[in-house]
């Protein structure tokens, strides 16, 4: 448009008259609005990129802790007065023992352990050193002893959480001094603490835990894991992915290449449209009503939780494989139809393959989105509280299940602030997740497009 | 030019391959195409040439039912293929299609390789029983195509990847090679050079010992070079149509003459 206004101008004495080192003051008005610009573009991208260095850099700060864990090194000895007491060996009795006859076991071998190590702490009795370790410890030593009764009567070396408190000494998130005021830890068990870890007998390591291990209750953070949320978020993401995929694609298809243009055609376009911009709570809503209201299908559970997200990533591809269909030279169908290919043919052979990489792309940003989706599960009853894991699919879509987002919302709601660590963790697993996709969708076009 | 020569060929009495009769095209409200009367013979050339807009290539694509596909055209009149009505109800337009063959202005190879490019036609519609009878299938069709000895080598490669010229005379092999009856071109050489287009233009006259060609141009030296018979269009009407050397030399209609000599285009 300058350039038209300068034509137009371009008659008037003098325009062309100075020496071309010299700018105009045109040029000059023109290269400075180029100039600014041009400033405030890079602004705006170093403004973006800031927020997102801080933003990843506090959650890896605050999440990155959740990958290790600390762990104590016990000789437990497998007392069979205390787990068989009539010496049978028989299953049903031992499985009668609950987790609390199994404690005592833990004390002790914590009471050796440090006779042996020769550590003595001053006001530390038997039961305090035992709250070294995790309370879920029990129930994992009850879990061996169940898979491995001809084991009891002797002495195995077990490798077991240490307890919230402790785990958070060694991530800095207790010290001495807030000991003082914890009623969960004093100063006397962390260095009790310190000790065992200087005779080898607690360390630190990797936290496969976190991916395997499922939620576990306020009172011991050191033993939730994702393993129930990633289940869970895998089985609705399949479920997405087998409904929404051929449905998407083929009303695209359908809508672009097939239907006549009237104005039910462009009503249900509109339609669509507006359905992308509706708030996720309302496909929550929705799939509360119908899905488990009016067909009666299990709260809490990925089939659910998969229909609703379904519904909700439906449009993303559907205007997403309408673009790519588009996109696709109309010569291309022409060429098609010119050697005697029906529609069918030539969208089959010769436009869907040249859509592919964009329909690809809008199904993996829509599953992306998916993924990260909270709100409608939250009314759905994906929030519960679920230690089983899922069977098996497909039996394991209608059991209850967790999901790696609404796993996150879950723990920022919990009074431990080691919580806060496994909340920021589960973001960065999440975060992984979501960057995998999309290295896929990228990887997957790239494919796709090197074949010409 | 070499207009007498063409004007001293002899041209026989041919079977009418294509009889159009009273052929409107509306798109919407545009009457674009009127009253047009034009025979297609069989193995002869037929260009249609006017200034761009006056309806050629509407006209064309009403010969093989391309305007089918645009949803705001609406073809009336008739159009016989060897006496039968291509416009029939029970007429299908892709079995139509197969045996009015189209090549198009802008070269349009699929993004596929040389070989599939050519295979795609007779593939659907079923030509070859194996694939030694395809090779072969493909082969003739790139051979009359003129460009077997420039791809003989790389039948793999992508047919994106050549030349636009190659290319053009690709789609030319790939209508060829479903054996169509008529082949229509729609301007097939306004994107090549001098030299491709000679190229395309020899190919033309070969192709025309088997079919019957119809050649959509704006250049009249194409048309006078290549055609047996010139129909001239303008402003959606046929003002003259009759043979080559007759209407270059010695047109009936003031606008024919004006057009070219090159006052009215
Ligand atoms: N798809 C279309 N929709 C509406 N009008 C069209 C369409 N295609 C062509 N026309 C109109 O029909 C007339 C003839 O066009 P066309 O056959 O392409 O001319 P030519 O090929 O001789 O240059 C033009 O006025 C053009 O605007
Ligand atoms: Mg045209």
């Amino acid at each position: 448009m300058t350039d038209a206004t300068a034509n137009s101008t371009g008659g008037t004495p003098g325009r062309n008259a100075g020496s071309l080192f010299d700018k105009d003051p045109r040029t000059r008005k023109r290269n400075a609005a180029e100039t600014r610009f041009r400033m405030m573009g890079l602004a705006a991208v170093i403004f973006g990129v800031l927020c997102l260095v801080g933003l990843l850099g506090s959650i890896i700060s605050n999440g990155v802790s959740a990958f290790s864990q600390t762990f104590i090194i016990v000789d437990v000895f497998l007392d069979p007065a205390k787990l068989d007491k009539d010496g049978d060996r028989d299953p049903d009795k031992i499985a009668k023992v609950t987790t609390f006859g199994y404690a005592p076991l833990i004390a002790t071998a914590m009471e050796q352990a440090m006779e042996q190590a020769n550590i003595s702490i001053e006001g530390l009795g038997k039961k305090d050193a035992a709250e070294l370790v995790s309370k879920e410890a029990p129930a994992q030593l009850r879990n061996y002893v169940l898979n491995n009764i001809d084991e009891i009567g002797e002495t195995v070396r077990f490798k077991v959480l240490a307890s919230g408190r402790i785990d958070g000494y060694y991530k800095g998130r207790v010290t001495m001094a807030s000991a003082e005021l914890d009623r969960n830890v004093s100063p006397a068990q962390l260095q009790l603490a310190d000790q065992l870890k200087a005779a080898g007998l607690l360390s630190t390591g990797f936290n496969w835990q976190f991916f395997t291990a499922p939620d576990a209750s306020d009172t011991r953070p050191e033993a939730a894991g994702l393993g129930v949320a990633i289940l869970g978020s895998l089985y609705m993401m399949i479920i997405v992915l087998v409904l929404a995929l051929p449905l998407g694609v083929a009303a695209s298809v359908y809508l672009e290449e097939f239907a006549p243009q009237n104005w039910l055609t462009d009503a249900i376009e509109v339609n669509i449209a507006n359905l992308a911009a509706v708030p996720s709570i309302v496909f929550g809503i929705l799939g509360l009503a119908i899905f488990i209201n009016m067909a009666g299908l299990p709260q809490s559970a990925p089939i659910v939780g998969g229909l609703v997200l379904t519904l909700m990533t439906l449009p993303t591809i559907i205007i997403a494989t309408r673009a790519a269909l588009k996109a696709v030279p109309p010569s291309i169908r022409d060429a098609a139809l010119g050697v005697g290919a029906s529609k069918m043919q030539s969208v089959f052979h010769h436009v869907l393959p040249l859509a592919a990489p964009g329909i690809l792309t809008g199904t993996i940003i829509g599953l992306a989105q998916a993924l990260g989706e909270t709100a409608p599960l939250l009314l759905i009853g994906m929030v519960a509280f679920v230690r089983e894991f899922p069977d098996g699919p497909p039996d394991g879509f209608f059991d209850p299940a967790s999901a790696l987002p609404v796993q996150v919302y879950n723990w920022t709601q919990r009074g431990d602030p080691a919580f806060v660590e496994r909340a920021s963790g589960a973001i960065i697993v999440l975060l992984i997740f979501l960057v995998c996709m999309n290295a896929l969708a990228i990887v997957l076009r790239r494919r796709f497009e090197r074949r010409w | 030019m070499n207009d007498m020569s063409r004007l001293e060929r002899t041209v026989g009495t041919k079977n009418i391959k294509m009889e159009c009769r009273d052929c409107q095209v509306y798109y919407g409200d545009t009457h674009a195409i009127k009253d047009v009367n034009v025979d297609i013979e069989d193995k002869t050339v037929t260009a249609f040439i006017g200034p761009s807009g006056c309806g050629k290539s509407t006209f064309l694509r009403c010969l093989n039912r391309m305007n089918d596909t645009i949803s705001v055209a609406r073809v009336e009149g008739q159009f016989k293929l060897d006496g039968e009505d291509i416009y029939d109800r029970r007429v299908d337009p892709v079995q139509l299609r197969a045996k009015v063959g189209m090549v198009f202005q802008k070269p349009n190879p699929f993004p596929k390789s040389i070989y599939d490019n050519v295979a795609y036609g007779p593939r659907i519609h079923g030509l070859a029983r194996n694939k030694a009878e395809l090779d072969d299938i493909v082969e003739q069709a790139l051979r009359r195509g003129a460009l077997w000895n420039e791809v003989k080598d790389r039948l793999d490669a992508p047919g994106t990847g050549l030349s636009g010229g190659q290319q053009q005379r690709l789609c030319i092999a790939r209508a060829v090679a479903t054996e169509p009856e008529v082949l229509l071109m729609d301007e097939p050489c306004s994107a090549l050079d001098p030299i491709a287009t000679a190229q395309v233009e020899e190919l033309i006259d070969e192709l025309r010992q088997s079919y019957s060609v119809v050649i959509v141009t704006h250049s009249m030296q194409q048309a006078a070079r290549v055609s047996q018979k010139t129909a001239f269009f303008h402003l959606g009407n046929l003002v003259e149509f009759g043979e080559t050397g007759q209407i270059f030399t010695n047109p009936v209609d003031p606008r024919t003459e004006s057009y070219i000599t090159g006052r009215i285009g």
